[in-house]
């Protein structure tokens, strides 16, 4: 509540939140709102010459290269990303967690080597990493979930294993050790809770990236794959048509824009209230 | 300082193993096969199975891994299944034109974020930093894809400025390096900026002001190189980001660099190229982080007295 009250404070904060909240009821709601099916290929969907239409009181934001209507394939594709983001980065910040308080807490070689295993992936080409995994691997919404996962937890581990360390210097630790606490009482009722913070920032950062990763896989063509739609493959799709029906990527790019954005946003005033020592710092 | 560089030379060394190890761990577990790509869907088995004992790809996955660290180690990437021809080379006649495009791109980030960040930092508060603050989310959060796109349509599609794609002349380069310039210059700025306002706040900047130097001489010989290290420490991350991530920009505006190598490399299961531009890319992220620890002292002779 208090968390609430302070953002509904900050202008930038408000309007991420007030975006985030109005793309979850519009993915909520699609079934409802969509005024057609996502992959109903009307026949008075395209112009007489077989192009795309542009925006009108018909179809609210044009149609596709097939005749789909557009705003009901984007409230659909708001799905399909939602899914990706809440997936995705859920492993994402969970793995994180994991090694970095493992890797935190154990000084001895276990923890020394995941240290050294999360640097190693730290000199990973992570954009790179994605696409070639997402291209060999037969792509579909769950393995690009995957891969999604798989490159972006390495952030989470680095902060919350230094955290961590800190945290195991603090005296409450000592004096839990010394009335006999056991490791798995430590790590989990002690050590845990003081991160919940940074789990709840780059759970919220963190789906901005995811959002942007799979727009940019579905572009390529190596994401969630059509029909199925998703902002990125909406995109795709559409590519080769752009010069003459600009509005087929101009909208989902704006939707995946304001999408990221207001979650960017969320999570920096999160980060701002949750960690007052970081506020204003770039 | 010598051994200190010793020390990090040898780290590199090691991140490099490991990342060649993960990757060609990743490739072989895959479940594309490059034999059969190769040998086209018409295939017999036997012809798939010749093209597998061509290329050693019958061989244990040590004996694999062990054969391609001896050619690493001699410098050579491997030949390429598709192209048949060495990787390295490749690989090396296609980096100038990622180098040309990652100079350039940062070149326009690094320009925007010194102006934007000074003027910012100069008035805290102002429409031009909460201008600044906000264009640095935009830029982290717009799709790199879409900001290219839409720059192909307004200023090569419609105003016709500039060449829609390719390589060549100077006007080719310059939407590929806006479009990346634009989108991280915000960071730049975001750091300038926050540079700027600890230096300004230091006495020996009061100090300056009283001696009564004009402004703008205080804040581009006093203030600004106190502030330079965040930056240099950020042009060496970038360097790592750009060589992994610069296959959606050069896929876009058909750059003839390394990201589009990969990329048809990855069309490909051409996975000599795959692995070699991966190598490459992590060696420039590595040496990115090098770059600009070997850097920082010695611009600034504070960090040299550590």
């Amino acid at each position: 509540m208090r968390v609430l009250k302070s953002m509904l404070r900050q202008p930038s904060a408000m309007f991420g939140l007030i975006v985030v909240a109005l793309v979850v009821l519009l993915a909520l709601g699609a079934p409802l709102i969509a005024p057609y099916s996502p992959d109903d290929q009307m026949f008075d969907g395209l112009s007489l010459e077989g192009a795309p239409l542009p925006p009108s009181a018909q179809f609210l934001l044009g149609t596709d290269t097939l005749g789909r209507d557009l705003f009901s394939r984007l409230l659909f594709g708001a799905r399909t990303s939602l899914i990706i983001g809440l997936v995705a980065n859920g492993i994402a910040v969970g793995i994180g967690l994991m090694v970095g308080i493992l890797s935190g807490y154990l000084r001895g070689p276990i923890g020394g080597l995941l240290m050294r295993f999360t640097d190693l992936m730290m000199a990973f080409p992570a954009l790179l990493l994605a696409i070639v995994l997402a291209a060999l691997l037969h792509p579909s919404l769950w393995i690009v979930a995957m891969v999604i996962a798989l490159v972006n937890w390495v952030q989470v581990a680095r902060i919350v294993y230094t955290e961590t360390r800190g945290l195991v210097e603090r005296d409450f630790i000592l004096a839990e050790r010394s009335l006999g606490a056991g490791h798995l009482r430590i790590l989990f009722v002690h050590i845990l809770p003081h991160l919940m913070p940074t789990a709840i920032v780059w759970g919220t950062l963190g789906i901005a990236t995811t959002v942007l990763l799979e727009a940019t896989l579905s572009f390529l063509g190596i994401g969630v794959q059509p029909p199925q739609p998703s902002w990125g493959n909406i995109i795709f799709e559409s590519q080769s048509y752009f010069q003459a029906a600009p509005w087929l990527v101009f909208f989902p790019g704006a939707i995946i824009l304001l999408t990221a954005l207001s979650f960017n946003l969320v999570g920096d005033a999160l980060r701002d209230i949750l960690d007052p020592t970081q506020r204003g710092r770039g | 300082m010598a051994l200190l560089v010793l020390r990090r030379l040898v780290q590199t060394a090691l991140i490099l193993l490991g990342v060649a190890a993960i990757t060609f761990l990743l490739l072989y577990a895959l479940p594309a096969d490059p034999a059969r790509m190769i040998a086209g869907r018409s295939a017999t088995a036997q012809t798939v199975a010749n093209i597998r004992r061509e290329l050693g790809l019958d061989q244990p996955l040590l004996v694999q891994f062990w054969t391609y660290l001896q050619g690493i180690l001699q410098g050579n990437l491997g030949r390429s299944y598709a192209q048949k021809t060495d990787v390295g080379a490749l690989i090396l006649a296609r980096l100038p034109a990622t180098l040309i495009l990652m100079a350039a791109g940062i070149a326009v980030e690094v320009v925007l974020g010194l102006i934007f960040g000074i003027i910012a930092a100069l008035r805290r508060g102002g429409v031009v930093d909460r201008v600044v603050m906000m264009a640095s989310f935009v830029g982290v959060s717009a799709p790199q894809f879409v900001v290219a796109l839409l720059l192909l349509y307004v200023f090569a599609v419609t105003l016709g400025w500039f060449p829609m794609s390719g390589f060549g002349t100077a006007a080719h380069v310059v939407l590929p390096a806006a479009t990346l310039g634009i989108l991280g210059a915000g960071w730049y700025a975001r750091m300038v900026r926050s540079a700027m306002i600890d230096v300004l706040n230091q006495d020996y900047v009061r100090t300056a002001r009283a001696k009564g130097l004009s402004s703008v001489r205080i804040v581009l010989r006093h203030a600004l190189p106190n502030a330079l290290l965040p930056i240099i420490a950020m042009i060496g991350i970038d360097i790592g980001q750009f060589m992994g991530g610069v296959v959606v920009v050069e896929a876009v505006y058909g750059w003839p660099g390394i990201g589009q190598l990969a990329w048809q490399a990855i069309q490909q299961v051409d996975i000599p190229i795959i692995m070699g531009v991966t190598l490459v890319s992590a060696l420039a992220i590595v040496l990115g982080n090098l770059l600009a620890d070997i850097i920082a002292p010695l611009i600034d002779p504070r960090i040299r007295a550590r």
